[in-house]
């Protein structure tokens, strides 16, 4: 792929009392215009995503191309993205493949939402699901989350401390990003012993819904010099959807045939179109919804084999001065979730990992490969391969 | 005389030889689905017939539900009284792992691997007295 991303921008995430949703993204659109050193009128097309007034229930608008609004009007073209919390990991793979397509050569890719507190409420109806799934109480994502874990630990050995580990790391990473909601590191035993919400995963092991947006300027690669002295390259995005058999959030029932998740088809997708290894990796962002999927993702995505996860987060490797630093920004666990912005963050540390800007919490080895994921309700995933 | 009623028209209904939930079969793909369905997700086949599904099967996999659910969830418990529940999937062989309420809430006597049967429990009462049931699943040998 010939794309680079030229601009970064992001609003903190966390809560913003009086400020709209719009408004955030509206910031971090400004912010990725700044370090482009362009002006809004210069932008040829944008995809924009937010899904707030959708799955989580919230009042407020979620058509993200009501941002002209407040950037300007100047009649470009501008796609909303609705794909769950894949949403803006979706942005930049249809932004490049308009790039790659040859139709323009400069966008903007953004993602914002604001949430109201507390787990969301998915109306049953909105997934094409019968009234009575919502009326027992199983629309709820952070169950899918549990069950799909509390398997996989059964089938791979995984411990709860490994779960443990993993939080305490995100919010360790997140107490060095001063973008990150949640600041305050947790040691493994404060989280082991924190309320169990669902069995195996205890409060702090899970993100919370939040505010924050993040977005992009990109360009055709050949043009990158013009905008920047430190591109980076998108080598590859790929999304994909659930097939038969994979085990995924709101499902009444699941076929007794194993299948896998659509994280494997979309890394395995990312890495052959970026030519890259999955090996080659020097730092990662993965979906951590809560610790465990960081945990699954980390072999869905190839990054490593199944059940090695336990030696690896046990000897430290994920840490940022290990072999593959993974969620260096915190994650979502010290992000929270606003879902149209997440996979946005992503890619932002990871374009300020490769430039080596990422501050207190910058990977020491100098990364020349990144990597992230973004996973979302009903099944469909995000992949991206970034490169210096 | 107490009045019952279902949580759902055609979710699950009672037979000679106790209750079954309720699922479609495909005509041609021979696929199982549950609840009931017009199509086929793994054919695109939009012919399908009803089917009582297996009675007894195996825990797929388990979790709790620690916190009160907000809406949709219309369950009895207020903030004060909620204690939980189990809930997971239990795989009832050639058909489907149907995602179920387990009767059973204390994790240390729930196991990957064991024998679960189908139960038709209370779930709330109306306003008018009358009782809503659900389908839900115990260990095999639990008292109902
Ligand atoms: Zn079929």
């Amino acid at each position: 792929m010939n794309v680079a991303i030229v601009g970064i921008g992001i609003h903190p995430f966390g809560r913003f009392e009086g400020v709209t949703g719009l408004e955030l993204g509206a910031k971090a659109v400004r912010a990725a215009l700044g370090d482009a050193g362009i002006e809004w009128p210069d932008v040829q097309f944008a995809f924009g995503g937010s899904l707030a007034g959708s799955l989580s229930g919230a009042e407020e608008s979620s058509q993200a191309d009501q941002l002209v609004a407040h950037l300007g009007l100047t009649g470009i073209q501008f796609t909303n993205v609705h794909n769950g919390c894949a949403t803006a990991g979706s942005t930049l793979a249809m932004g490049a493949a308009l790039i790659e397509s040859g139709a323009y050569d400069l966008g903007v890719c953004v993602g914002f939402d604001k949430h109201p507190r507390g787990h969301f409420n998915a109306k049953p109806e909105q997934s094409g699901l019968p009234h009575w799934y919502g009326d027992l109480g199983f629309m709820i994502t952070t169950q899918f989350f549990a069950m799909k874990i509390n398997r996989y630990m059964h089938d791979f050995g995984i411990s709860h401390e490994t779960l443990a580990k993993v939080a305490a790391k995100n919010f360790r990473n997140g107490a060095k990003n001063p973008n990150a909601w949640r600041r305050k590191p947790f040691s493994e035993e404060e989280i082991l012993e924190s309320r169990m919400l669902n069995y195996p995963l205890t409060q702090y092991m899970f993100c919370s819904p939040d505010e924050g947006a993040a977005a992009v300027v990109i360009c055709r690669a050949d043009r990158a010099r013009e905008f920047t002295s430190k591109p980076i390259y998108l080598r590859s995005a790929a999304l994909r959807t659930r097939q038969w058999g994979s085990f995924e959030v709101f499902a009444p029932w699941l076929s007794t045939e194993r299948g896998h998740s659509p994280t494997v088809d979309a890394a395995r997708a990312t890495f052959e179109q970026a030519g890259v290894e999955p090996s080659d990796v020097d730092v990662a962002q993965v979906q951590d919804s809560e610790s465990g999927a960081e945990v699954m993702h980390l072999s869905e995505t190839g990054l490593c084999a199944d059940g090695e996860q336990e030696a690896m987060i046990q000897g430290g490797e994920t840490e940022i001065g290990g072999r593959l630093p993974v969620n260096t920004d915190g994650g979502l666990i010290a992000n929270g979730e606003p879902i149209g912005a997440s996979g946005m963050r992503q890619v932002y540390e990871t374009a300020l990992q490769l430039r080596g800007e990422a501050g207190d919490r910058q990977v020491p080895s100098n990364p020349k490969v990144g990597f992230t994921q973004v996973y979302g309700a009903p099944g469909v995933s995000c992949c991206t391969v970034l490169t210096t | 005389m107490e009045v019952t009623k279902p949580i759902a028209e055609d979710l699950f209904t009672e037979t000679g030889d106790g209750p079954r939930i309720v699922g479609s079969r495909c005509g041609t793909c021979h696929t199982v689905v549950f609840p009931k369905a017009t199509s086929c997700p793994r054919c695109g086949n939009d012919e399908m017939d009803e089917h009582l599904l297996a009675p007894r099967g195996t825990l797929f996999t388990f979790t709790t539900q620690g916190f009160l659910p907000k809406e949709p969830y219309t369950g009895p418990e207020t903030e004060e009284d909620f204690t939980g529940y189990a809930l997971g999937y239990v795989e009832l062989p050639g058909e489907v792992m149907v995602e179920t309420r387990i009767t059973e809430a204390d994790v240390s006597r729930l196991a990957i691997g064991m024998e679960m049967e189908l139960v038709i429990v209370p779930f709330r009462t109306e306003p008018d007295g009358t009782q809503v049931t659900t389908f839900a699943f115990q260990p095999v040998g639990s008292d109902s």
